[in-house]
């Protein structure tokens, strides 16, 4: 309200030019923020696993649940996690997006299709996040059935691009 | 009227060089299921409020605070995560508890440090952008340039800083939980690389692996928990300025200011007389002198004279860092203040086992939130 009242700001706007001849005060740093982070049993065993081409959860018999990715502690009742228990890679489409710029802001005309998948196995359904292939973007619902999509074994690191996508069950 | 306010649950992993066996949460989780058993509480039912000490740069991951309920068991209750020494956290929970908004809160910090590969470069993003950095010097300069003011203005010598780490590391052997333990002789010290002069590596404190979760309760109910409430007598913080032009060089004038909030609180006149022992940062070695001048427990300048007396020995007058301290367990990034007060704790409780101090009832921890910083907090407990 302030501003539209303001016919004509006081001073000069700054140009790229400024910029660009370092007119105004500038300054440059690259970061260098290096990690290795160190995965630990739950997310060491979960990425094993991935290698292998398998989906692996964790029951809290407590709890009376089966969730992905594990954990070796139940958040909910915090003890430790009772089992390991394999799952397979079928699951429901919980939530989906349809998203036209990339995680580095460019342009997208087909868009990606990043999913929450509930995991066929998993009590009460819990998902992974992943992205949906094979589909077109118009006909992903939620409560689609979908399938895991993996890499051929020789081309798996133990990492959750291990699963190129999940695309539909076609089902019958 | 605040209310009183005591620690009663400790939980904490101990140093470590490495842990490459457990994941960051892993590593909290252990500390933090030591800390509920040791209070006899259950976390998702007992557990109001949970304050997370941590910094974004060091965990790798933007809104850190996004991560932190889990390994606490505190899903669906409230979390707040803040950047500081890990005091500085423990002066949050206290505030929280002292104010009447809740009864029983968790403060915890942890150290990856081995996971960060840069950790210098790190440091030096904490520096000024426009006045310092494009300088490109290794931020360790600051230390070399804080000690080299500091003996001149007091005439301490390089003796006496090797004292302090003989000191530490050799406490630290008769600490299980430390990492770095060793017994060394002065010329040892001084023989060690020069990294920063007048700073030698061994009087830098290595980094470790390790987490901290203190169960903090309001005083009706901590008496109601155990035994053995250790009492928050007082605590304060105070910042000098942070630019390297207009800081004080040779005094720790941060140390000084929290000390005088704390003593205010805690009524406390004469230090020495008053706190039987402490755990002071000690991240390079001329730093625990520092402290224990601005803390209150000598004149400026006498901390070297009194370390070289043997006055901060574990059988001394004001036995300082029996821990080992940074220098001999370790130095735990956001945690190491932290650490300080579970040596405190365990030594009013009378269980820090083979270094137990006899006869104690009042102790105080000081962290120091490192290189570039001019930024401390201290608390003062009693059982």
């Amino acid at each position: 309200m302030m501003t539209a009242q303001i016919k004509e700001f006081p001073g000069v706007g700054l140009r790229e030019s400024d910029f660009e001849q370092r007119k105004v005060l500038y300054t440059e740093w690259v970061p260098n923020a290096r990690y290795a982070w160190d995965a630990g049993v739950a997310i060491g065993r979960y990425l094993a696993e991935l290698k292998e081409g398998r989906l692996i959860g964790v029951r809290c018999r407590h709890c009376r649940r089966t969730v992905i990715p594990p954990r070796v502690f139940c958040e909910w009742c915090f003890r430790p996690m009772d089992e390991w228990v394999p799952l397979p890679d079928t699951g429901t489409v919980n939530t989906f997006s349809l998203c036209y710029v990339t995680w580095d802001m460019r342009r997208l005309t087909e868009p990606e299709i990043p999913a929450v998948i509930d995991i066929d196995g998993t009590h009460p359904p819990v998902g992974i996040l992943h992205l949906l292939g094979e589909v077109e973007p118009q006909a992903v619902q939620i409560g689609m059935r979908v399938q895991a999509v993996w890499k051929p074994p020789e081309e798996r690191t133990g990492s959750i691009l291990d699963i190129r996508y999940f695309r539909p069950v076609r089902e019958g | 009227m605040t209310r009183k306010v005591a620690i009663v649950g400790i939980g904490y992993t101990g140093c470590r060089p490495l842990t490459a066996e457990v994941s960051y949460k892993e590593l909290v989780y252990e500390a933090a299921v030591k800390a509920y058993e040791d209070a006899g509480l259950d976390p998702r039912r007992d557990v109001d409020s949970f304050v997370t000490v941590a910094e974004d740069f060091i965990e790798g991951t933007s809104i850190f605070d996004e991560y932190t309920p889990d390994q606490l068991g505190g899903m669906l209750k409230p979390n707040v995560t803040i950047p500081g020494e890990g005091i500085h956290g423990l002066a949050t929970a206290y505030l929280q508890i002292a104010s009447g908004l809740v009864d029983v809160v968790v403060v915890e910090a942890h150290s990856k440090a081995s996971n960060v590969l840069t950790l210098p470069h790190i440091t030096a993003y904490a520096m000024d952008p426009v006045y310092n950095r494009p300088l490109q010097a290794n931020p360790i300069f600051i230390a070399g340039m804080e000690m080299n003011r500091y003996m001149w203005a007091t005439g301490a010598t390089q003796e006496q800083c090797a004292q302090v780490v003989v000191k530490n590391k050799r406490c630290a052997l008769y600490n299980p939980t430390a990492a770095y333990g060793a017994n060394l002789e002065i010329d040892d010290v001084l023989a060690a690389e020069m990294v920063a002069y007048p700073l030698g590596r061994q009087e830098i404190s290595p980094h470790a692996d390790g987490a901290v979760v203190l169960v903090l309760a309001a005083g009706e109910v901590a008496e109601s928990l155990t035994d053995l409430p250790i009492w928050i007598r007082g605590i304060g913080w105070c910042n000098d300025a942070p630019s390297l032009e207009t800081r004080g060089w040779g005094r720790a004038i941060y140390a000084e200011g929290a000390g005088k909030m704390a003593y205010q609180m805690a009524g406390i006149r004469n230090p020495m007389e008053e706190i039987d022992f402490a755990e002071l940062d000690d991240t390079y070695a001329y730093k625990e002198l520092q402290h224990l001048e601005a803390l209150g427990f000598c004149q400026f300048g006498e901390a070297g004279i009194l370390t070289a007396e043997g006055v901060t020995e574990p059988g001394g007058a004001l036995p300082v860092n029996v821990s080992g301290g940074n220098l001999g367990c370790g130095h735990l990034l956001d945690a190491a203040g932290l650490r300080a007060v579970v040596e405190v704790v365990l030594q009013l409780r009378g269980e820090a086992g083979s270094h137990q101090l006899p006869d104690v009832e009042t102790g105080l921890a000081f962290g120091w939130r490192g290189l570039p910083s001019t930024s401390g907090a201290v608390v003062i407990l009693s059982n």
